[in-house]
C-alpha cells in the first residue's frame, strides 16, 4: 500500500465512522461529546504539525484557541459584526500575532521554547480574566449562535455535521501539507536542524510558518467551540487547556495525523467516563497520563502499529 | 514612601526565597537527568498540606515538620523510581507528560487524602510584626529568609565538599564519565529527586503560615519556580537562586505599583522580555548542537 492509496483510505474511514457514528447515539449528549471530541481533533491535527513533525513544543496553544473564542465573542456581541467575518478577523489577528511572536520564540531550543510559550498562555489567561471591562473577567462572556449568510447553526446535531465536514477538511489539508515539500522540510529540521540548515532548508521560516498555522487552527476552533457554547471563560486559556492539548497529541501518537486524532477522541471521552468516579478522577487522569507516556512512549497509534506489524512478520 | 516600597520589598523577597528554593529544586534534578520536573509545585505543596493537616490533627510541630519532609521525599524517590526511570531515553515532551501527569496524580491524591480546604500553620514565633523604617515585617519571613540561607549553605556545602554532592556535580556534567570512574548513577539520580523534593517541602512548611496552602498552591509555585530556573539559566543552582528573587522582588512591586492583579502575569513577561535577547537565560551556558 503505497502513501497515497493509505490517505485516501484513512480519510474514507474517517469520513464513514463520522457518518457512521451517530447511529449509536440515543441523545443530544452523545451529538454534543462528539462536536467536543472532533473540535479537538482539529486542534490537534495542527499542534501535531508543529510538535510532532516539527519537533517544536508549544505549552501555550490554548491561549491562540481563547483569543479565537473571545475575538469572535467580543467582535459578535460588542461590535455586532457577522460571526463568520468575526472568526476569520480573529483567526487573522491571531496569525498575525504567532507570526510576531514566533520569530524570536522558536529560536529557543526543548525547555526553554516550552518556557516560553507556557508564558505567553499564561499571560493571554490573565489578560482576559483582569481586562473584565472587555472580556467580562472570570465571569465570562455570552454570545449568539453562528450563521452563514443568514443560515445559523443550532443544536448539537446540525454542529455535529459542521464539525465532522471540518475535521475531514482538516485532516485532508494537514496529509496534504506532509507530503508537500513544506513536510519534508519540517521533518528534516525535526530530525536534524543543523543537518537540515546545511541542506538549505530555511529552518526559521519553516517553524514559524508551521507555528502560526497551528495558532490559526487553535483560535478558528476557539471561535467555533465559543459560538456552540454560547458562554466562555478565561479557563479556556488555562495552562490545563493547553497541557490538555499537548497531552492529545502526544498521546495518540506524535508525527501521525490519524494519532492525533485518537489522542484527541480519547482525551475528550475519559472525563466523561470517569465522571462515574469522580473522587479519582485526576488520580486515574495522571495515572493514564504517565502510564501511557511509559509504556509507549511514542504513542498509542505507531506502538500499536508497530505491534501489529510485529504479529505479522513484517518486520 | 520609602516605607511603602521597603513593605513590598519585604513581600518580595519572601515570596522570592521560596521561588528560589522551588528553582533550585529544578536546577538539581535538571543537572542530574536533563529532566524538567513539573511536579515540583507539589512537593512545596505536601510539605506545606502534610505539616498543616499533621500540626491540625494534634502532633507537636517539631514532630510534625520533619515528618512532612519525609512524605515529601518519599514522594519524590516514587516519582523517580517509578515514572523517571523507566522512562529515560524518551523525548523531551514526552518526559514533560510525564511529570505533568505524575502532578496531576499528585492534586488528585492530596484531594482525597487531605480535602479541598486551605489549611494553614501558626507563625514558628509569634505573629507580632517587627517595624522597620515604618514598613512592618512579620517575623515569620525572617524565618523564610533564615530557613532559605541555611538551606543554600548547606546545599553549597554538599556540593562541593562531600563526597556523595561531588558525584552528583560530576554526573551533571558527564554521566559517562561519572559511571566509568564508579559513581552510581542511579543512585544519583535518586538522591536528586529526594533533595528537590526536601527542598519543595522545606519552602511549602515555612511559607505556609504566611500563604496558606490547598492541594493546587503547587500549581503557580512550580511554575515560579520553573520560570526562576529557566531564567537564571538552567542548571545553574546560583542563578536559579537570583532568578527567584528577581521574579518574587518584580512581581512585589508590580503588584504595588502597576495592578495587583497582573503579579502573576509579571514572572512570565520578565521571562520572554529575558529569553528574546538572552536564549539561555541570564547565566547559562551557550548550547552548542552536535551534528
Amino acid at each position: 500500500m503505497n502513501i497515497k492509496t493509505a490517505r485516501t483510505g484513512g480519510l474514507a474511514l474517517l469520513a464513514i465512522i463520522i457518518a457512521m457514528a451517530p447511529i449509536g447515539f440515543t441523545n443530544t449528549y452523545f451529538y454534543d461529546v462528539g462536536v467536543n471530541a472532533m473540535f479537538n481533533a482539529i486542534v490537534c491535527v495542527g499542534l501535531n504539525l508543529l510538535i510532532g513533525y516539527a519537533g517544536q513544543i508549544s505549552l501555550g496553544h490554548a491561549g491562540f484557541f481563547a483569543l479565537g473564542a473571545y475575538g469572535s465573542a467580543i467582535l459578535t456581541s460588542t461590535y455586532g459584526l457577522p460571526p463568520l467575518a468575526a472568526m476569520l478577523l480573529s483567526a487573522a489577528v491571531v496569525g498575525l500575532l504567532a507570526f510576531v511572536v514566533g520569530r524570536p520564540i522558536l529560536k529557543l531550543k526543548g525547555h526553554y521554547l516550552a518556557m516560553a510559550t507556557l508564558g505567553i498562555g499564561i499571560i493571554i489567561n490573565i489578560v482576559l480574566k483582569t481586562e473584565s471591562k472587555i472580556t467580562g473577567g472570570p465571569d465570562g462572556m455570552s454570545l449568539g449562535n453562528f450563521s452563514v449568510l443568514g443560515f445559523s447553526i443550532v443544536g448539537d446535531r446540525m454542529w455535529y455535521w459542521t464539525a465532522g465536514v471540518l475535521l475531514v477538511l482538516t485532516v485532508w489539508l494537514a496529509l496534504n501539507l506532509i507530503d508537500s515539500p513544506v513536510g519534508r522540510a519540517l521533518r528534516a529540521v525535526h530530525g536534524s536542524e543543523v543537518g537540515a540548515e546545511v541542506v538549505g532548508v530555511d529552518t526559521s521560516s519553516y517553524k514559524v510558518l508551521v507555528f502560526v498555522v497551528s495558532a490559526v487552527f487553535a483560535s478558528i476552533v476557539g471561535s467555533l467551540f465559543a459560538h456552540k457554547n454560547g458562554f466562555i471563560t478565561p479557563d479556556i486559556a488555562g495552562f490545563f487547556h493547553s497541557v490538555e492539548l499537548v497531552t492529545m497529541v502526544v498521546l495518540g501518537g506524535m508525527a501521525s495525523t490519524f494519532g492525533a486524532l485518537i489522542g484527541a477522541v480519547i482525551l475528550t471521552l475519559l472525563p466523561q467516563v470517569l465522571a462515574a468516579v469522580e473522587q479519582y478522577e485526576a488520580m486515574i487522569l495522571g495515572a493514564i497520563m504517565m502510564g501511557t507516556m511509559i509504556f509507549m512512549p511514542k504513542g498509542l497509534l505507531p506502538s500499536i502499529v508497530a505491534s501489529v506489524k510485529r504479529l505479522g512478520g513484517g518486520r | 514612601m520609602f516605607a511603602a516600597f521597603l513593605q513590598y520589598l519585604f513581600s518580595g523577597l519572601t515570596s522570592g526565597a521560596i521561588y528560589a528554593l522551588a528553582g533550585l529544586g529544578f536546577a538539581i534534578i535538571y543537572n542530574s537527568s536533563h529532566v524538567i520536573n513539573f511536579a515540583q509545585g507539589e512537593f512545596i505543596m505536601i510539605g506545606g498540606m502534610a505539616s498543616a493537616t499533621l500540626v491540625g490533627s494534634g502532633v507537636p510541630m517539631p514532630l510534625a515538620i520533619p515528618l512532612a519532609m519525609l512524605i515529601s521525599m518519599a514522594a519524590g524517590i516514587a516519582l523517580e523510581k517509578f515514572a523517571i526511570e523507566p522512562a529515560r531515553n524518551s523525548d523531551v515532551v514526552t518526559i514533560i507528560i510525564i511529570t505533568i501527569g505524575a502532578s496531576i496524580f499528585m492534586r488528585g491524591a492530596a484531594q482525597l487524602i487531605w480535602d479541598k480546604e486551605f489549611h494553614s500553620l501558626p507563625a514558628f514565633s509569634g505573629e507580632s510584626p517587627i517595624a522597620i523604617f515604618g514598613a512592618t515585617l512579620m517575623p515569620q519571613s525572617l524565618w523564610v529568609f533564615g530557613v532559605s540561607g541555611v538551606v543554600i549553605v548547606a546545599l553549597w556545602w554538599f556540593f562541593n565538599r562531600t563526597m556523595f554532592g561531588k558525584a552528583m556535580l560530576a554526573t551533571s556534567h558527564n554521566s559517562l564519565a561519572a559511571r566509568l570512574v564508579g559513581i552510581g548513577v542511579k543512585r544519583v539520580l535518586m538522591a536528586s529527586f529526594a533533595l528537590s523534593a526536601l527542598l519543595g517541602a522545606v519552602g511549602g512548611i515555612v511559607v505556609t503560615p504566611i500563604t496558606f496552602t490547598n492541594y493546587e498552591a503547587g500549581i503557580m509555585l512550580g511554575l515560579k519556580g520553573f520560570s526562576a530556573a529557566v531564567l537564571g539559566g538552567l542548571g545553574n543552582g546560583g542563578g536559579a537562586i537570583v532568578g527567584g528573587l528577581i521574579v518574587g522582588i518584580a512581581e512585589a512591586l508590580a503588584s504595588g505599583y502597576l495592578s495587583s492583579a497582573y503579579k502573576d502575569a509579571i514572572a512570565f513577561v520578565i521571562i520572554l522580555f529575558v529569553l528574546f535577547f538572552m536564549p539561555n537565560g541570564l547565566f547559562g551556558k551557550r548550547g552548542t548542537d552536535r551534528v
